[in-house]
């Protein structure tokens, strides 16, 4: 599976996910967002990090970078996306995903270890589709502004439509504001578009890939992923 | 003739003017006398410092660059891989302005780093506070922890450990000080030296300001309520041109070393002192045009130039010929770009502005800074704080309230509520997280793990300077080998008061001695440092801080990391008898805060501490210790409850003879101890070890891992949850 990741200036996620995707046997290369080519992958990672220092708001400048217009095309011809963290936050601002990442509740970084609880209804995924629905993952958070926010009409759509991917649970997969370390809509952790093909997440399934590093929940993801795409082939 | 108040304003005395004057043979320029009170303030020309750092043994087999001649000190970790670190402190600025001030602290210490060619791969703070219960200090904590985890989670480099130690004599005057380790490979090492005649000198990053000029020479000087004031000598970081920065030189180093002689990072004193430096080091001159410098404002001079403390910068000393490669790799990274000057052979320093020269001295004029003799009176008995009789005090009254009450101190609890504002898993890296001591962090690419921590007991090093600062050191390597790490090297940060007090000259000198003494015997020569003098405020000298920061080597990672404790697992005190006598309350927190009194006798044996280190490490590397914790701050039942909170399970401990005294046993803070978690089939093979060389090893009782688990020791009955909830309760 070929795997391009797009790197802003700012992007600190580049080299984790090309560690990821290496432990799951995937084969990753990083795109600079000067480039208009993303090369023909099967997946398309943006990471997180801060893309041009936050500055403005979180995504707001990045979205405008030449690589973008092709991430935007290769996604409306049903080729798989994914935005981490940042990566999440360039997909709203570039109206790929619907919503805002404002600032956490608690107006502090937060970075910690959270269960992820996947939507047991989820519309049709690559992301989703092969991994176990019923076994919350482990997958650690790290941001500022992961409080996800839509407006009424927009959360019914995207709850109607089984569009919500994830949501912050406990390790049991009960879900409940007090497992929510960022105050986000509906414990919302990550969202698909329509077509099931985009997917944005608050949290690091790229740094829940190895046991050295207390976790491999993450590549339940990938390995869904990897799986759909070989599938296709 | 100068003017008196011109000198003031500069930190510059009449006899070091007349000194610049006998020098140079002449009256100064304005220029050359703001390079030169810059070079010659304490935080960079160490005046008072330098005469001690002949005694720090700096060599062992894993040195490969000793205290002063780079940025930072490296070690050799073997297989072609090294490593680099160094701790600096950014306490004056913090003190006016904690955000900025700690965020660039961060900053400067990052560019130290990378500036040798390595990869920053993780972050520690050592922080102290005064009293918690004034807004200020409450104002001054929470800039400070923003600060370092808004620059620190930009840069994408993770915050993985460090200290927060609360002490009346901090009000007004807080220490930040930040450690950073870097790795990389050996060829890729990058030197911080200006040679080669012609070669260019380029300055990459962002522009020069006006900000943070005198910021050395502020840094020099005692605090004062007028001290706000100074807040434009702050400098305001900027973490996302520092990313694109440290990127381009890692880069720079890895793929075109051919390219370049040297990188020098612009930290105090800016532009002078990284230029003369980098010349001093290749023993080469160099002449710099101020106008070729990128600025932010307008109309600024060249003593603004030469002196600005703008951040995010860096000087790379180009192969005249590689010029335009070098322009074009700054510009991938969208960093301003400008040659503003070249190296010559003729030792000297020339700054112009076109045609116009503004300075022009022979380097070493500058660069060699007077030094002063500490003026104190070498006996302990004269030292102020001293009072080797300890107090006696009533034994505890109630058990299981006096245990909940320390651990819910705030030099005790929990950190948890500052260490997840920071980043500490960027990297893909961390293998030990923060809260379970020191920070195991993989070398990328490698099966090699550092465990790095930084540690200092002030209140210690108050009562008694020498013992203090030797116990600092064996306490930050007893982290280490609590991972089951090898301890390498240390780097120090000596954080004073005003060293013209007989006090604080006799700190700082026995401070030196006892952390020698340590590095010697205990083998983690000191590799860089860094001092901070005048942390002074209206009430005086702060406690006495020479912290400590220290690397040790796991030199096989894979499959060693154990996350859990299983019901039955047996906990071991090695290095004492479980049973303590009261003077072994000396120094402790919990004796600090029953009485407020700093009576009583540290003591510790060296060479004993190294017998017990090294034992322990034979039990971890025979694969029978399981985790371990070294005793520290609250004494062994603090340390058993941290294991206990940490892997949440319960604890059934044995009970102390009648005529125990238990406030020494339970929270004594006697040196060169260990917990450590051993599965029972090893029990009498790790006894007979520690019995045929006479190192005390005691059982002290086994883990429960069911639910609602309990903790049990001697005259403690509490549940696990109480003690969580102590613990966790947010100072």
């Amino acid at each position: 599976m070929k795997v391009a990741i797009v790197v802003f200036p700012g992007t600190w996620s580049d080299d984790d996910c090309m560690y990821a995707m290496h432990q799951v046997g995937a084969d990753p290369y990083k795109i600079w967002h000067t480039e208009k080519s993303l090369n023909n992958p099967d997946l398309v990672i943006i990471p997180g990090g801060f893309s041009y220092g936050d500055y403005l708001r979180c995504g707001a400048i990045a979205r405008f970078s030449n690589v973008m217009k092709s991430v935007t095309s290769f996604s409306k011809s049903g080729g798989p996306v994914i935005g981490i963290c940042n990566g999440f936050q360039i997909l709203c601002e570039a109206g790929m995903l619907p919503g805002v990442l404002m600032q956490n509740d608690s107006l502090q970084f937060r970075c910690q270890d959270t269960y992820l609880k996947p939507n047991s209804n989820a519309l049709s995924s690559p992301f989703l589709d092969k991994l176990d629905r019923d076994t919350p993952l482990k997958i650690p958070i790290s941001h500022g502004s992961g409080n996800y926010f839509v407006d009424g009409k927009t959360l019914d759509i995207l709850e109607n439509q089984n569009r919500i991917a994830f949501r912050y649970s406990n390790e049991f997969g009960d879900i409940d504001q007090k497992y929510n370390p960022n105050g986000s809509i509906n414990n919302i952790a990550g969202i698909l578009n329509e077509s099931g093909n985009v997917l944005g997440m608050m949290p690091h399934p790229e740094r829940a890939c190895d046991e050295l590093l207390d976790s491999t929940d993450g590549n339940a993801i990938w390995n869904s992923i990897i799986e759909v795409v070989r599938h296709k082939e | 003739m100068i003017d008196k108040n011109e000198l003031e304003k500069i930190a510059m005395s009449l006899e070091e003017y007349d000194l610049v004057v006998s020098r140079l043979k002449r009256e100064p320029t304005p220029v050359e006398l703001g390079m030169f009170s810059a070079l010659w303030s304490e935080h960079c020309g160490y005046k008072h410092t330098r005469p001690l750092f002949h005694l720090f043994p700096t060599e062992s087999e894993y040195v490969l660059s000793k205290t002063g001649e780079e940025n930072a000190g490296a070690i050799d970790i073997g297989d072609g891989y090294v490593a680099v670190f160094k701790a600096e402190s950014h306490n004056h600025p913090s003190a006016v302005e904690p955000y900025e001030g700690a965020a660039t602290g961060v900053g400067g210490i990052l560019r130290d780093i990378f500036a040798m060619g390595m990869r920053p791969i993780a972050l520690l703070d050592s922080l102290r506070f005064g009293d918690l219960q004034l807004s200020r200090t409450q104002y001054l904590l929470n800039g400070v922890i923003s600060g370092i985890s808004g620059y620190g989670n930009c840069v994408g480099v993770p915050t993985v450990g460090g200290e927060i130690f609360f002490d009346d004599s901090f009000t007004g005057n807080p220490l930040v000080n930040v450690m950073c380790v870097g790795v990389g490979k050996k060829e890729d090492l990058t030197s911080a030296t200006a040679s080669g005649k012609d070669n260019l000198l380029i300055l990459v990053g962002a522009d020069t300001g006006r900000d943070g000029i005198h910021g050395a020479t502020f840094a020099s000087v005692d605090l004062s309520e007028d001290s706000v004031n100074d807040r434009p000598a702050v400098q305001v970081g900027n973490p996302f041109m520092e990313k694109l920065l440290m990127e381009a030189c890692v880069e720079l180093a890895q793929n075109h070393q051919e390219w370049i002689v040297g990188i020098q990072d612009l930290g105090a004193a800016g532009l002078t002192s990284s230029s003369l430096e980098a010349a001093e080091r290749g023993g080469s001159g160099i002449e710099i045009n101020v106008t070729k410098v990128p600025q932010r404002e307008i109309a600024m001079s060249a003593y603004e130039i030469m002196l600005s403390e703008s951040q995010e910068r860096m000087l790379i000393i180009a192969k005249k010929e590689f010029e335009k490669e070098i322009v074009d790799h700054f510009n991938k990274w969208e960093l301003s770009v400008s040659v503003i000057g070249k190296v010559n052979d003729t030792n000297k320093v020339v700054v112009k502005d076109n045609d116009t020269i503004l300075a022009d001295a022979q380097i070493s004029l500058m660069t060699n800074a007077p030094t002063y003799e500490l003026k104190y009176k070498d006996d302990i008995n004269q030292y102020p704080y001293y009072n080797p009789e300890i107090l006696s005090i009533n034994d505890l009254e109630d058990a299981n309230k006096s245990f909940l009450k320390i651990l819910a101190l705030p030099n005790i609890c929990s950190k948890k509520s500052v260490y997840q504002q920071y980043d500490h898993q960027v990297l893909n890296n961390t293998i030990v997280k923060p809260g379970f001591g020191a920070a195991v962090i993989r070398v990328p690419g490698t099966d090699k793990a550092l465990a790095m921590t930084i540690d200092c007991n002030s209140r210690k090093v108050q009562m008694d300077p020498y013992c203090g600062s030797k116990i600092a050191v064996a306490e930050a390597s007893r982290n280490l080998v609590a991972t089951g790490a090898k301890p390498l090297a240390l780097t120090d940060c000596l954080n004073f008061g005003n060293p013209d007090k007989s006090e604080v000259a006799y700190q700082l000198v026995n401070a030196v001695r006892g952390i020698s003494e340590a590095a010697k015997i205990l083998e983690t020569p000191v590799i860089s440092g860094n001092a901070s003098l005048y942390n002074e405020t209206v009430s005086g000298s702060i406690a006495p801080t020479p912290v400590i920061g220290m690397v040790g080597l796991i030199d096989n990672v894979s499959n060693k990391i154990i996350r859990h404790i299983s019901n039955g697992q047996k906990l071991l005190l090695i290095g004492s008898v479980i049973n303590q006598e009261f003077n072994t309350l000396s120094g402790s927190e919990y004796y600090f805060n029953q009485t407020n009194s700093l009576s009583g006798q540290l003591e510790i044996d060296l060479e004993y501490e190294k017998k017990i280190q090294e034992f322990i490490l034979s039990i971890f590397k025979e694969e029978m210790a399981y985790i371990a914790n070294d005793i520290s701050d609250g004494g062994l039942l603090v340390a058993i409850a941290e294991m206990c909170i940490n892997y949440g399970v319960g604890f059934d401990g044995i009970d102390l003879p009648e005529n125990a005294r238990l406030d020494a046993t339970y929270f004594g803070e006697k040196e060169s101890r260990f917990i450590v978690c051993i599965e029972g089939k090893h029990l009498e093979k790790i006894m007979n070890l520690a019995a045929a060389q006479a190192i005390p090893c005691e059982v002290l009782g086994s883990f429960i891992n069911q639910t609602n688990n309990t903790f049990h020791f001697d005259q403690i009955d509490l549940s696990l949850s109480s003690i969580a909830d102590a613990y966790n309760q947010i100072f």
